[in-house]
């Protein structure tokens, strides 16, 4: 293990963050800040007020770039595979609608409201994802 | 004004993206990948970190009648477990241990990831979509 103690508290600061965003976001709008119900509904043409969950993503997308052209340091690596990132990109996005929920909506918004739905799905994709991360990922090479 | 709302909370999940470094597919890959040695368990403290204030908004959540904002509450979970929750769950979790992004990450990392991540999102929006005009319930209720 690695024992980072500064990447655990910004981890934990900027966790914090994303806690505050869902909490505005259900208290204020009463919706839930799943990211890939956020993104699903942008295909859902009968759904009243789609400017709301644009907006999110308007905010999502913009303020990490004007963050880091303010000078915040960051430096993201992803593989540059592009069947990897095509096969990975599509499983991400019909696994969590068929599931109704991420990350996000599963794990920060339905773990906390004692969802049992919620619970079984963390489970799930973490063992799932856990799983090809550490012995599928070295079998491919990437 | 819902419109501003709104764009505030993507804006402080955004920077809470950053800040945490769960922008970066590499870090996220560090605490899934368990068999390295070198395991990373930062992701465990983001997770952490956002559940305490979610939990505290559903307390606060149990007092008030409706949002500040708009008339109702999100319905409570139905509890039921089916093959499309732990199904898609599977299909998630493969998607998400071979590259390290989910969709938060994404969206957070479109404009400074370059063309992968780009690449990565048009896919993750064809899976949604594909879901939308395969497999969703209203979907499946529609007459032959």
């Amino acid at each position: 293990m690695i024992f980072d103690y500064p990447a655990w508290t910004a981890g934990a600061i900027g966790g914090g963050l994303i806690g505050l965003a869902s909490a505005v976001y259900l208290l204020a709008l009463g919706r839930i800040a799943g990211i890939s119900g956020i993104a699903g509904a942008l295909f859902d043409v009968r759904r009243p007020e789609i400017s709301v969950e644009l907006s999110f993503l308007a905010g999502l997308i913009l303020i990490p770039v004007i963050a880091v052209s303010a000078g915040f340091q960051t430096d993201i690596q992803i593989t540059e595979n592009p069947v990897l990132l095509v096969v990975a990109g599509l499983l991400v996005g019909l696994g969590t609608r068929l599931g109704s929920g991420c990350t996000s909506g599963h794990g920060v918004c339905g773990l906390t409201r004692f969802s049992k739905r919620s619970f079984v799905s963390v489970v799930v994709f973490m063992a799932v994802a856990a799983l090809v991360a550490s012995l599928i990922r070295p079998l491919l090479g990437v | 004004m819902k419109g501003n709302i709104s764009f505030l909370a993507g804006a402080i999940f955004g920077l809470g993206l950053l800040l945490s470094d769960m922008i970066d597919p590499a870090r996220v890959l560090a605490f899934l990948d368990v068999g390295s040695g070198i395991w990373d368990p930062t992701l465990a403290f983001v997770m952490g970190g956002a559940m305490i204030p979610m939990f505290l908004a559903w307390s606060l959540r149990r007092m008030l009648s409706k949002p500040l904002l708009a008339n109702v509450f999100p319905d409570g979970a139905t509890g039921l477990l089916t093959p499309r929750l732990t199904g898609g769950a599977v299909l998630f979790g493969l998607g998400w241990g071979l590259v390290g992004l989910c969709p938060g990450p994404a969206f957070a990392a479109l404009l400074l990831g370059g063309w992968p991540v780009w690449l990565f999102v048009a896919s993750m929006l064809a899976g949604m979509l594909i879901h939308r005009v395969a497999l969703s319930p209203e979907t499946a209720r529609k007459p032959a």
